[in-house]
């Protein structure tokens, strides 16, 4: 046993320190942070579920948002109408959003790139108006207010053991979240490392070539859409969770497009991409908001400018600056700065001059 | 096997950490959050971009008011008041975490004049669980006044919608008995707060002059088929119960349509300059009535009017405000009435007292920048804070005061 955690690569301790991080921060940060974290987690499975589409079956969707949606009302709308308990909501939220993910992606799979990427963005832009549509279901525009949810006593309860004091909804719902997350990143992980991950990469890096091997293309791109909807099932259910309240515009074009962009700035076809995407992604704008009216020396005209276009504009710069300075995501980036660094500790020889270093211990 | 259990170590170190770090968060239930000897801290979040962004200058205008409060009088029994306004882009989507962020993070007493029927109501049942004043909120929409026994820490301030509505419905009877009305309505609770109202005016035997009511949806981006279907309709009265982009686009829409109904357009729109607007885009603005509650910057009436002298000293502490927009008095005088409660609460400065002042506890009859004669009013068992409007056409260049002010209190139930 001691001789198998010996051999462990180092990547299995940082996802220990990684998940004993996220139990423990709540206990350092105040409840209301607790809370954001929590959304920050929920786009991180969502985008984790769009990287599975994207980053390693190589399909475009811009309407993951879509699907948010469509997990978030299924839940809202079995706590608010038919009292179910919030936690039971959530895998069938997942289940129903993937199952319709996977209808939608039988016909919408046999397009090609970009016409899917189209039907996809198709959906994004009409669900908001389809969700208004039926307003005794959906409560139209006026959404459907959540009561935030009650620890149960033993959480709370071991909760205070540790910190001595009682749990909060909102730190609650962070550890509902974390644990989905947890869940999900797991099944994402084994999913990707076997058969169908593999015929996933073969189809993305080559259709013909995967067509040739005897894969089935059509059910594989099916199935990776159907999976992708179900991880955006269960982050719109926690969505809802997590803010206490559903309503058309919680969803709308600029989600998708929010779930993408974190995806890429995060890193595809990459575990843990998603996990720093869906982080990037929810603190970003923040940050920028709170950012921009502090520095003095952008001019007051330009500062009003870009504050009110918020996340949009820095979502903007962000994605350019990714896209040239680190093509594969920050996961891209550490991965090949901690390759360049292991290979000068090792002392690989330089790669401009093919010389070693002269004292490989000393650098 | 070292190597091992240096790591152990380092990990038992990290949440070693993380438990001793842990033991400092403990809320304790306070009954005057956000209150220092020398400060309250109000919050507020209204629109600043988005569909109705128009409305954004309106919290200036009430910071200005503050500001001017606490320079000349060292704030409201010698606390200072800060006013923190965030931007939620008119969306519930996002009221609902930056309200949460203002109590939960910031810590602030009360929530002051949050703008948006729908964001407002998202938030309604938080802030009364948690037990945070919702104090004047920028909306008629009657929910919030009719509604209060629920929602005891809740309370509008301006007249209601449905108030409004019926004082036009009882101008159609009275002078276009025979109108065919066509309906421009957000969809929304506030538009349908509207609708409700014009219909209930209207009675029943008058139904059918309603000949068609449109909605459109707040991200929408034009208003014209809505305009070309009540066109078409027949109808030769049209009811604008609109945000300002929209009434702008709409009446300028209507005239390029060669469209010349008679226009009811709702208070909410009205000010001057956003008719000015309008007029420069096209819109030919012909037998267009609104009502007005509020003194008219632009006009000429209060040119030597103390009130009016009031607002333009107060309004030269906001750079961005313009002096003309009518949305900056409304926030002077809204402010008014926060600055007169908490006057009131006085020494007892507890969410609970606070909250019954402005629920049940207001009466106002000299807030200066509204109209001569308008009360601001709350008891026990009325909590519509202002209800008498005053019949307004549009002159051409600006808004004259038709009749008298028509008093609604008592009509909604």
């Amino acid at each position: 046993m001691v001789q198998r955690f010996r051999t462990l690569p180092p990547r299995y301790w940082l996802v220990l320190v990684v998940v004993l991080f996220f139990i423990g921060l709540p206990t350092v940060i105040d409840s209301f942070q607790a809370g954001e974290w929590a959304q920050a987690l929920v786009l991180a499975i969502a985008i984790m579920g769009l990287n599975i589409l994207v980053g390693y079956s190589g399909q475009l969707s811009l309407g993951h948002g879509a699907f948010m949606a469509l997990g978030a009302y299924i839940s809202a709308i079995l706590v608010h109408r038919y009292k179910l308990d919030y936690l039971l909501t959530i895998p069938i939220a997942g289940l129903l959003a993937g199952l319709i993910g996977f209808l939608f992606g039988v016909p919408a799979l046999r397009l090609s790139a970009l016409y899917l990427a189209l039907a996809t963005f198709a959906l994004a832009v009409v669900a908001p108006s389809l969700i208004k549509r039926p307003a005794e279901l959906t409560g139209g525009v006026q959404g459907i207010v959540l009561l935030p949810p009650v620890p149960p006593q033993g959480a709370s309860d071991a909760y205070a053991a540790v910190t001595g004091a009682a749990m909060t909804s909102d730190q609650w719902t962070y550890y509902v979240t974390l644990a989905w997350g947890l869940l999900l990143f797991w099944l994402a992980w084994n999913l990707l490392r076997h058969r169908t991950g593999r015929a996933m990469r073969a189809i993305r890096d080559g259709e013909v070539a995967a067509a040739a091997s005897g894969i089935n293309l059509a059910g594989y791109k099916t199935l990776a859409f159907g999976i992708s909807a179900f991880y955006a099932g269960i982050a719109g259910s926690l969505f809802g969770l997590a803010a206490g309240f559903v309503s058309p515009d919680s969803f709308p074009v600029g989600l998708s497009i929010q779930l993408l962009v974190g995806a890429v700035v995060g890193g595809l076809a990459s575990i843990p991409g998603p996990l720093i995407g869906g982080i990037f992604a929810y603190f970003l704008p923040i940050e920028s908001n709170q950012w921009v009216p502090l520095q003095t020396w952008i001019p007051a005209q330009i500062a009003s400018t870009i504050e009110k276009a918020g996340p949009a504009v820095t979502y903007g710069a962000v994605l350019i600056l990714t896209m040239i300075f680190a093509p594969n995501g920050i996961v891209g980036l550490v991965g090949a700065g901690y390759g360049r660094l292991r290979g000068r500790l090792r002392g690989a020889p330089d790669r401009e001059s093919g010389q070693m270093p002269q004292d490989p211990q000393t650098v | 096997m070292t190597k091992i259990g240096a790591r152990i170590a380092a990990v038992a170190a990290f949440m070693v950490t993380l438990a001793a770090c842990g033991g400092s968060a403990t809320p304790a239930p306070q009954t005057d959050v956000g209150i220092t000897s020398n400060s309250i801290l109000l919050g507020n979040t209204i629109a600043q971009s988005g569909p109705a962004a128009a409305y954004g200058t309106i919290a200036n205008a009430e910071l200005a008011y503050f500001t001017y409060i606490n320079n000349t009088q060292g704030g409201v029994n010698g606390r200072k008041i800060t006013f923190k306004i965030l931007d939620d882009a008119y969306n519930p989507a996002q009221t609902v975490p930056l309200t949460k962020q203002l109590v939960e993070q910031d810590k602030v007493f009360a929530m002051f004049s949050g703008l948006g029927t729908q964001a407002q109501t998202s938030v309604r049942d938080y802030l009364n669980a948690q037990k945070v004043p919702q104090l004047f909120v920028a909306t008629g929409a009657t929910t919030f006044m009719l509604d209060e026994s629920q929602h005891p820490y809740t309370i509008g301030w301006q007249p209601p919608y449905q108030g409004e509505a019926r004082i036009y419905a009882k101008d159609i009877l009275a002078n276009h008995a025979s109108a065919k009305i066509g309906v421009l309505y957000q969809n929304d609770d506030y538009g349908q707060d509207y609708l409700k109202g014009l219909k209930d005016g209207l009675g029943t035997a008058n139904a059918s002059m309603i000949v068609d009511a449109e909605s459109y949806d707040v991200t929408a981006a034009s208003t014209a088929s809505q305009l070309a279907t009540l066109k078409a309709k027949g109808a030769d009265t049209l009811f604008l119960f609109t945000t300002p982009a929209f009434t702008i686009k709409s009446l300028v829409i209507t005239t390029a349509l060669h469209w010349e109904p008679t226009i009811y357009l709702n208070s909410v729109s009205n000010p001057q300059v956003y008719m000015g607007i309008a007029s420069k885009a096209g819109a030919a603005l012909k037998n267009v009535t609104s009502v007005g509650y509020i003194k008219d910057p632009t006009d000429p009436t209060w040119a030597s009017d103390s009130g009016m002298q009031l607002y333009k000293t107060v309004i030269a502490n906001c750079a961005t405000c313009n002096v003309n927009d009518g949305f900056n008095i409304y926030g002077a005088a809204v402010a008014w009435s926060m600055v007169d409660v908490l006057k009131q609460a006085g020494t007892n400065m507890t969410r609970a007292n606070v909250a019954n002042i402005a629920t049940s506890g207001l009466n106002e009859s000299a807030n200066p920048f509204l109209l001569p004669g308008v009360v601001v009013k709350t008891t026990s068992s009325d909590h519509f804070p202002i209800t008498q409007e005053q019949v307004i056409t549009w002159s051409g260049t600006g808004w004259t005061r038709q009749g008298s002010l028509i008093d609604e209190r008592g009509t909604i139930k």
